[in-house]
């Protein structure tokens, strides 16, 4: 024992081994902190990589349409087996019955399909687009799209099939200029067929207060909902709960028969200088503000959403509400013979009306691998017969395409028939509108529809709603 | 031999290791176990902190990142320094959203602590009956079920005609019933009612077991010296459970401050806003205004609030310790 202590060393024994075991230990660990340490550090830099967010997308081709036919001009499905990329909207049975029937006629094309609600579409869009190209993809409000360059140009599409001689206002809402603006420039989208907004009813309802007809105008609407409520029956229903309020359309339809749909249509294509607090508007929204004070509306809108609306409209809850024929085909099913449809009246009789239509809009991806496949395939859904016949009965809505194209034998008392006829006398009027929603992709969640719930809560008047809106439009646009 | 050195008896090792190399050899030893022990614990450490770096550190450097450009997500993003910052402050809506959250806390933090010891203490006395078995699992059901399919629930027993209005007017409050989500005045109210019952359960299960670790001859001891229930409760009961009711503190608060499930599902924000909180503006900022460097700038000061609250309560329960 002496003699290890007269070496110099330190002593044995089991303290010192202990001490050393504890000593290895320590620095053990410490050297292990150490190196994990610089592991963090390294993986954390060269997983971010200080470069900035999203540049090296800039570089990478848009657009691709000119490249792509300089290279190949076959604008068909061709013979080899084919598989479309499709990204689409829930709860739309068209959609999958077109591709059946497409598959039918052209055997070496399948389509591979994924769903979504229409709410992740819109937040996913752009990475999608970007990262996992689809051929064919249920597009949200597509001027940012297009300005990032993800959407494939179909200009030179349209010219090849002829969609330039279609009725220029089918397409208007997908052409989006250099300065994301819609209503103009290359065309960037096309419509598995064009929606149409008013107001269904309900006639079993409707005949107990006495309705037998659609009301002509604005006051004999007004009318009806106060004989409703003198009966007991709610008048009318809304979805305006959560972030979708659901009154916005009441008041675009409003908006269309106090006033013209181009000042209306020019505020959602983001011309310069557009306002949506025109005396006419103004008018329009104090009337919707009558009807939410005058009791016409449910007590809750607030809190419904639009299955539930859809739901107790079906269930004969309400006498109207305001929604698409999108429902038509599900109406004439689940409500056969107990529904009707009407374009919200004019101020007096025989005025012009306007509704909201727009297309059921699909894009292709600009990195899309079948870009003219699809195109095709677009240019099908508006010309084949078998394809228009879909787009009606499973649709319940117009097929795209020249204005005297095969249309379907429809019984004219159904909705599907009511909504269509309503259609023509719509296109009769110019009187076609894009949703006041889609003006910029938020302005529908952060400013119509917490904005229309205050005016539902007594917290907002009606100038002041169209005031804010326009508000949070010019900051929007002015990034 | 030199294995030995260090499992074996210490009294023996002398007389095995020759006097000469033993030294040398011990040390070389001792760092060839070091290395190994080094690389062993590395190997363990390394894939829980590749995940941690690769969901947690990233995610975080990335938003501070972002929060200095102004980026859509998708294109070129320019530099824009604090901008996204100072624009925060110019936002009123913004402010709404922070006192909602604060609001909240209330409901998701303090109603689930206060009736978790409540009910706490009062299983515990019967904690050995089937009846005690039956409430545990029943008040922490809530916390099994998905939040989205809570939320989804509680919407509809708030509805106008969901249950808890039917109840109502079946006791003759008619008058009072509305959509409780759908009201300006009560959504905020509606929606911690959600929180309160999925944190109660949490806040019961932990309190409970603390409370039965509590030695039984403290209770003795209080009764012979004529404590009643409450006296029980408060001199006994809260004191020794106080370090888990920091915790459940803690985890509700965060949860409160943190909310998005459960309001995403049941008003989105509405109406009017008047749900709003800042996991939800985020969201809105992030993928629908497509203003990813001001959705960071948000989330960073967020987080900054969140651990500006929290951090003084962790600090109160481990001082009171």
């Amino acid at each position: 024992m002496l003699r290890r202590f007269s070496n110099g060393s330190e002593p044995p024994g089991p303290g010192s081994t202990e001490r050393e075991t504890l000593v290895s230990r320590t620095t053990g660990r410490s050297r292990n902190a150490a190196a994990a340490t610089s592991l963090f550090l390294a993986s954390i830099l060269a997983l971010t990589a200080c470069s900035a967010p999203g540049a090296d997308t800039n570089d990478e081709p848009t657009a691709g349409g000119d490249t792509t036919a300089a290279a190949d001009d076959d604008w068909t499905c061709g013979t080899d087996d084919v598989t479309l990329e499709a990204y689409l909207e829930t709860g739309f049975p068209l959609s999958g019955a077109l591709f059946e029937e497409f598959e039918k006629q052209y055997p070496n094309v399948s389509f591979d399909v994924r769903e979504d609600q229409f709410a992740v579409i819109t937040q996913n869009a752009p990475r999608v687009l970007a990262d996992n190209p689809p051929d064919l993809m249920r597009l949200p409000q597509m001027s940012d799209l297009v300005g990032d360059g993800l959407l494939y140009d179909l200009d030179e599409a349209a010219a090849h099939f002829g969609w330039d001689e279609w009725p220029a206002s089918q397409l208007a809402q997908m052409r989006v200029d250099e300065d994301g603006r819609r209503g103009d420039g290359p065309l960037y989208a096309m419509g598995k067929n064009y929606s149409m907004t008013g107001v269904f009813y309900n006639t079993e309802l409707a005949a107990q207060i006495g309705m037998t007809e659609a009301p002509k105008t604005l006051a004999e609407l007004d009318e009806w909902m106060q004989k409703a409520k003198d009966a007991g029956i709610t008048p009318t229903n809304q979805f305006n709960g959560g972030a979708t309020g659901g009154l916005a359309f009441p008041l675009q339809l409003l908006m269309a028969s106090y006033g013209s749909v181009d000042p209306i249509n020019d505020w959602t294509f983001q011309k310069p200088g557009a306002r949506i607090d025109t005396e006419s508007n103004v008018k329009a929204a104090e009337h919707l503000k009558k009807w939410i004070d005058a009791g016409y509306f449910a007590a809750d809108i607030n809190s419904l959403d639009y299955s539930q609306m859809m739901g107790q409209f079906i269930d004969g809850k309400s006498l109207f509400i305001f929604n698409g024929d999108w429902e038509s085909g599900s109406l004439d099913t689940q409500m056969a013979g107990k529904a009707g449809f009407f374009l919200m009246p004019p101020l007096e009789e025989g005025g012009k009306v306007g509704a909201m239509s727009a297309p059921l809009t699909f894009g292709i991806s600009s990195k899309a691998e079948n870009p003219q496949c699809a195109a095709f395939f677009f240019d099908w859904i508006a010309t084949n017969d078998d394809a228009r016949t879909l787009a009606v009965e499973i649709g319940g809505s117009h097929p795209m395409g020249p204005a005297d194209a095969f249309m379907p034998e429809v019984d004219p008392a159904s909705v599907t028939g009511q909504t269509l006829s309503a259609g023509a006398t719509i296109a009769e009027d110019n009187g076609a509108m894009e949703f006041i929603a889609n003006a910029t992709g938020a302005i529908y969640a952060k400013s119509w529809t917490p904005n229309l719930q205050k005016l539902v809560a007594g917290e907002q008047t009606a100038e002041g709603l169209l005031q804010a809106v326009q508000a949070d439009y010019e900051s929007e646009i002015n990034g | 031999m030199n294995e030995m050195r260090t499992t074996g008896a210490p009294g023996r090792r002398e007389v095995v290791a020759p006097a000469s190399t033993s030294l040398e050899a011990r040390r070389r030893a001792l760092k060839a176990r070091r290395l190994r022990r080094g690389w062993a614990a590395l190997g363990l450490v390394v894939p829980a902190a590749f995940f941690y770096v690769l969901f947690v550190l990233r995610p975080l450097v990335l938003t501070v990142q972002y929060s200095f450009y102004d980026w859509n997500g998708v294109g070129a993003s320019t530099f824009v320094g604090a901008d996204n910052y100072t624009r925060l402050v110019e936002k009123p809506e913004l402010l709404g959203s922070i006192v909602n959250a604060l609001e909240l806390i209330i409901y998701f933090s303090f109603i689930p602590v206060v009736l978790g010891l409540l009910t706490a203490a009062t299983i515990r006395k019967f904690a050995a009956s089937r009846l005690a078995l039956v409430s545990r699992t029943v008040l922490f059901l809530p916390q099994v079920i998905p939040l989205v399919a809570a939320g989804i629930m509680w919407t509809w027993l708030l509805a106008t005609d969901g249950l808890v209005n039917e109840i109502m007017r079946a006791v003759g409050l008619g008058p009072v019933t509305r959509a409780w989500l759908g009201d300006t005045s009560t959504a905020l109210g509606a929606v911690g009612v959600i929180g309160a019952w999925v944190a109660l359960g949490l806040c019961l299960l932990l309190l409970l077991s603390a409370m039965t670790k509590i030695d039984p001859a403290l209770y003795e001891a209080a009764r012979i010296d004529g404590a009643g229930a409450i006296r029980e409760f408060f001199a006994i009961t809260l004191p020794s459970v106080r370090q888990e009711v920091g915790v459940c503190v803690t985890v509700t608060v965060i949860a409160a401050l943190a909310a998005f499930d459960i309001v995403f599902i049941s008003t989105q924000g509405g109406p009017a806003n008047s749900t709003l909180v800042p996991g939800l503006e985020i969201y809105y900022l992030g993928f629908f205004s497509r203003e990813v460097g001001q959705a960071s700038a948000l989330a960073v000061v967020f987080m900054v609030l969140v651990l500006a609250v929290v951090l003084p309560i962790q600090r109160l329960t481990k001082e009171e310790d």
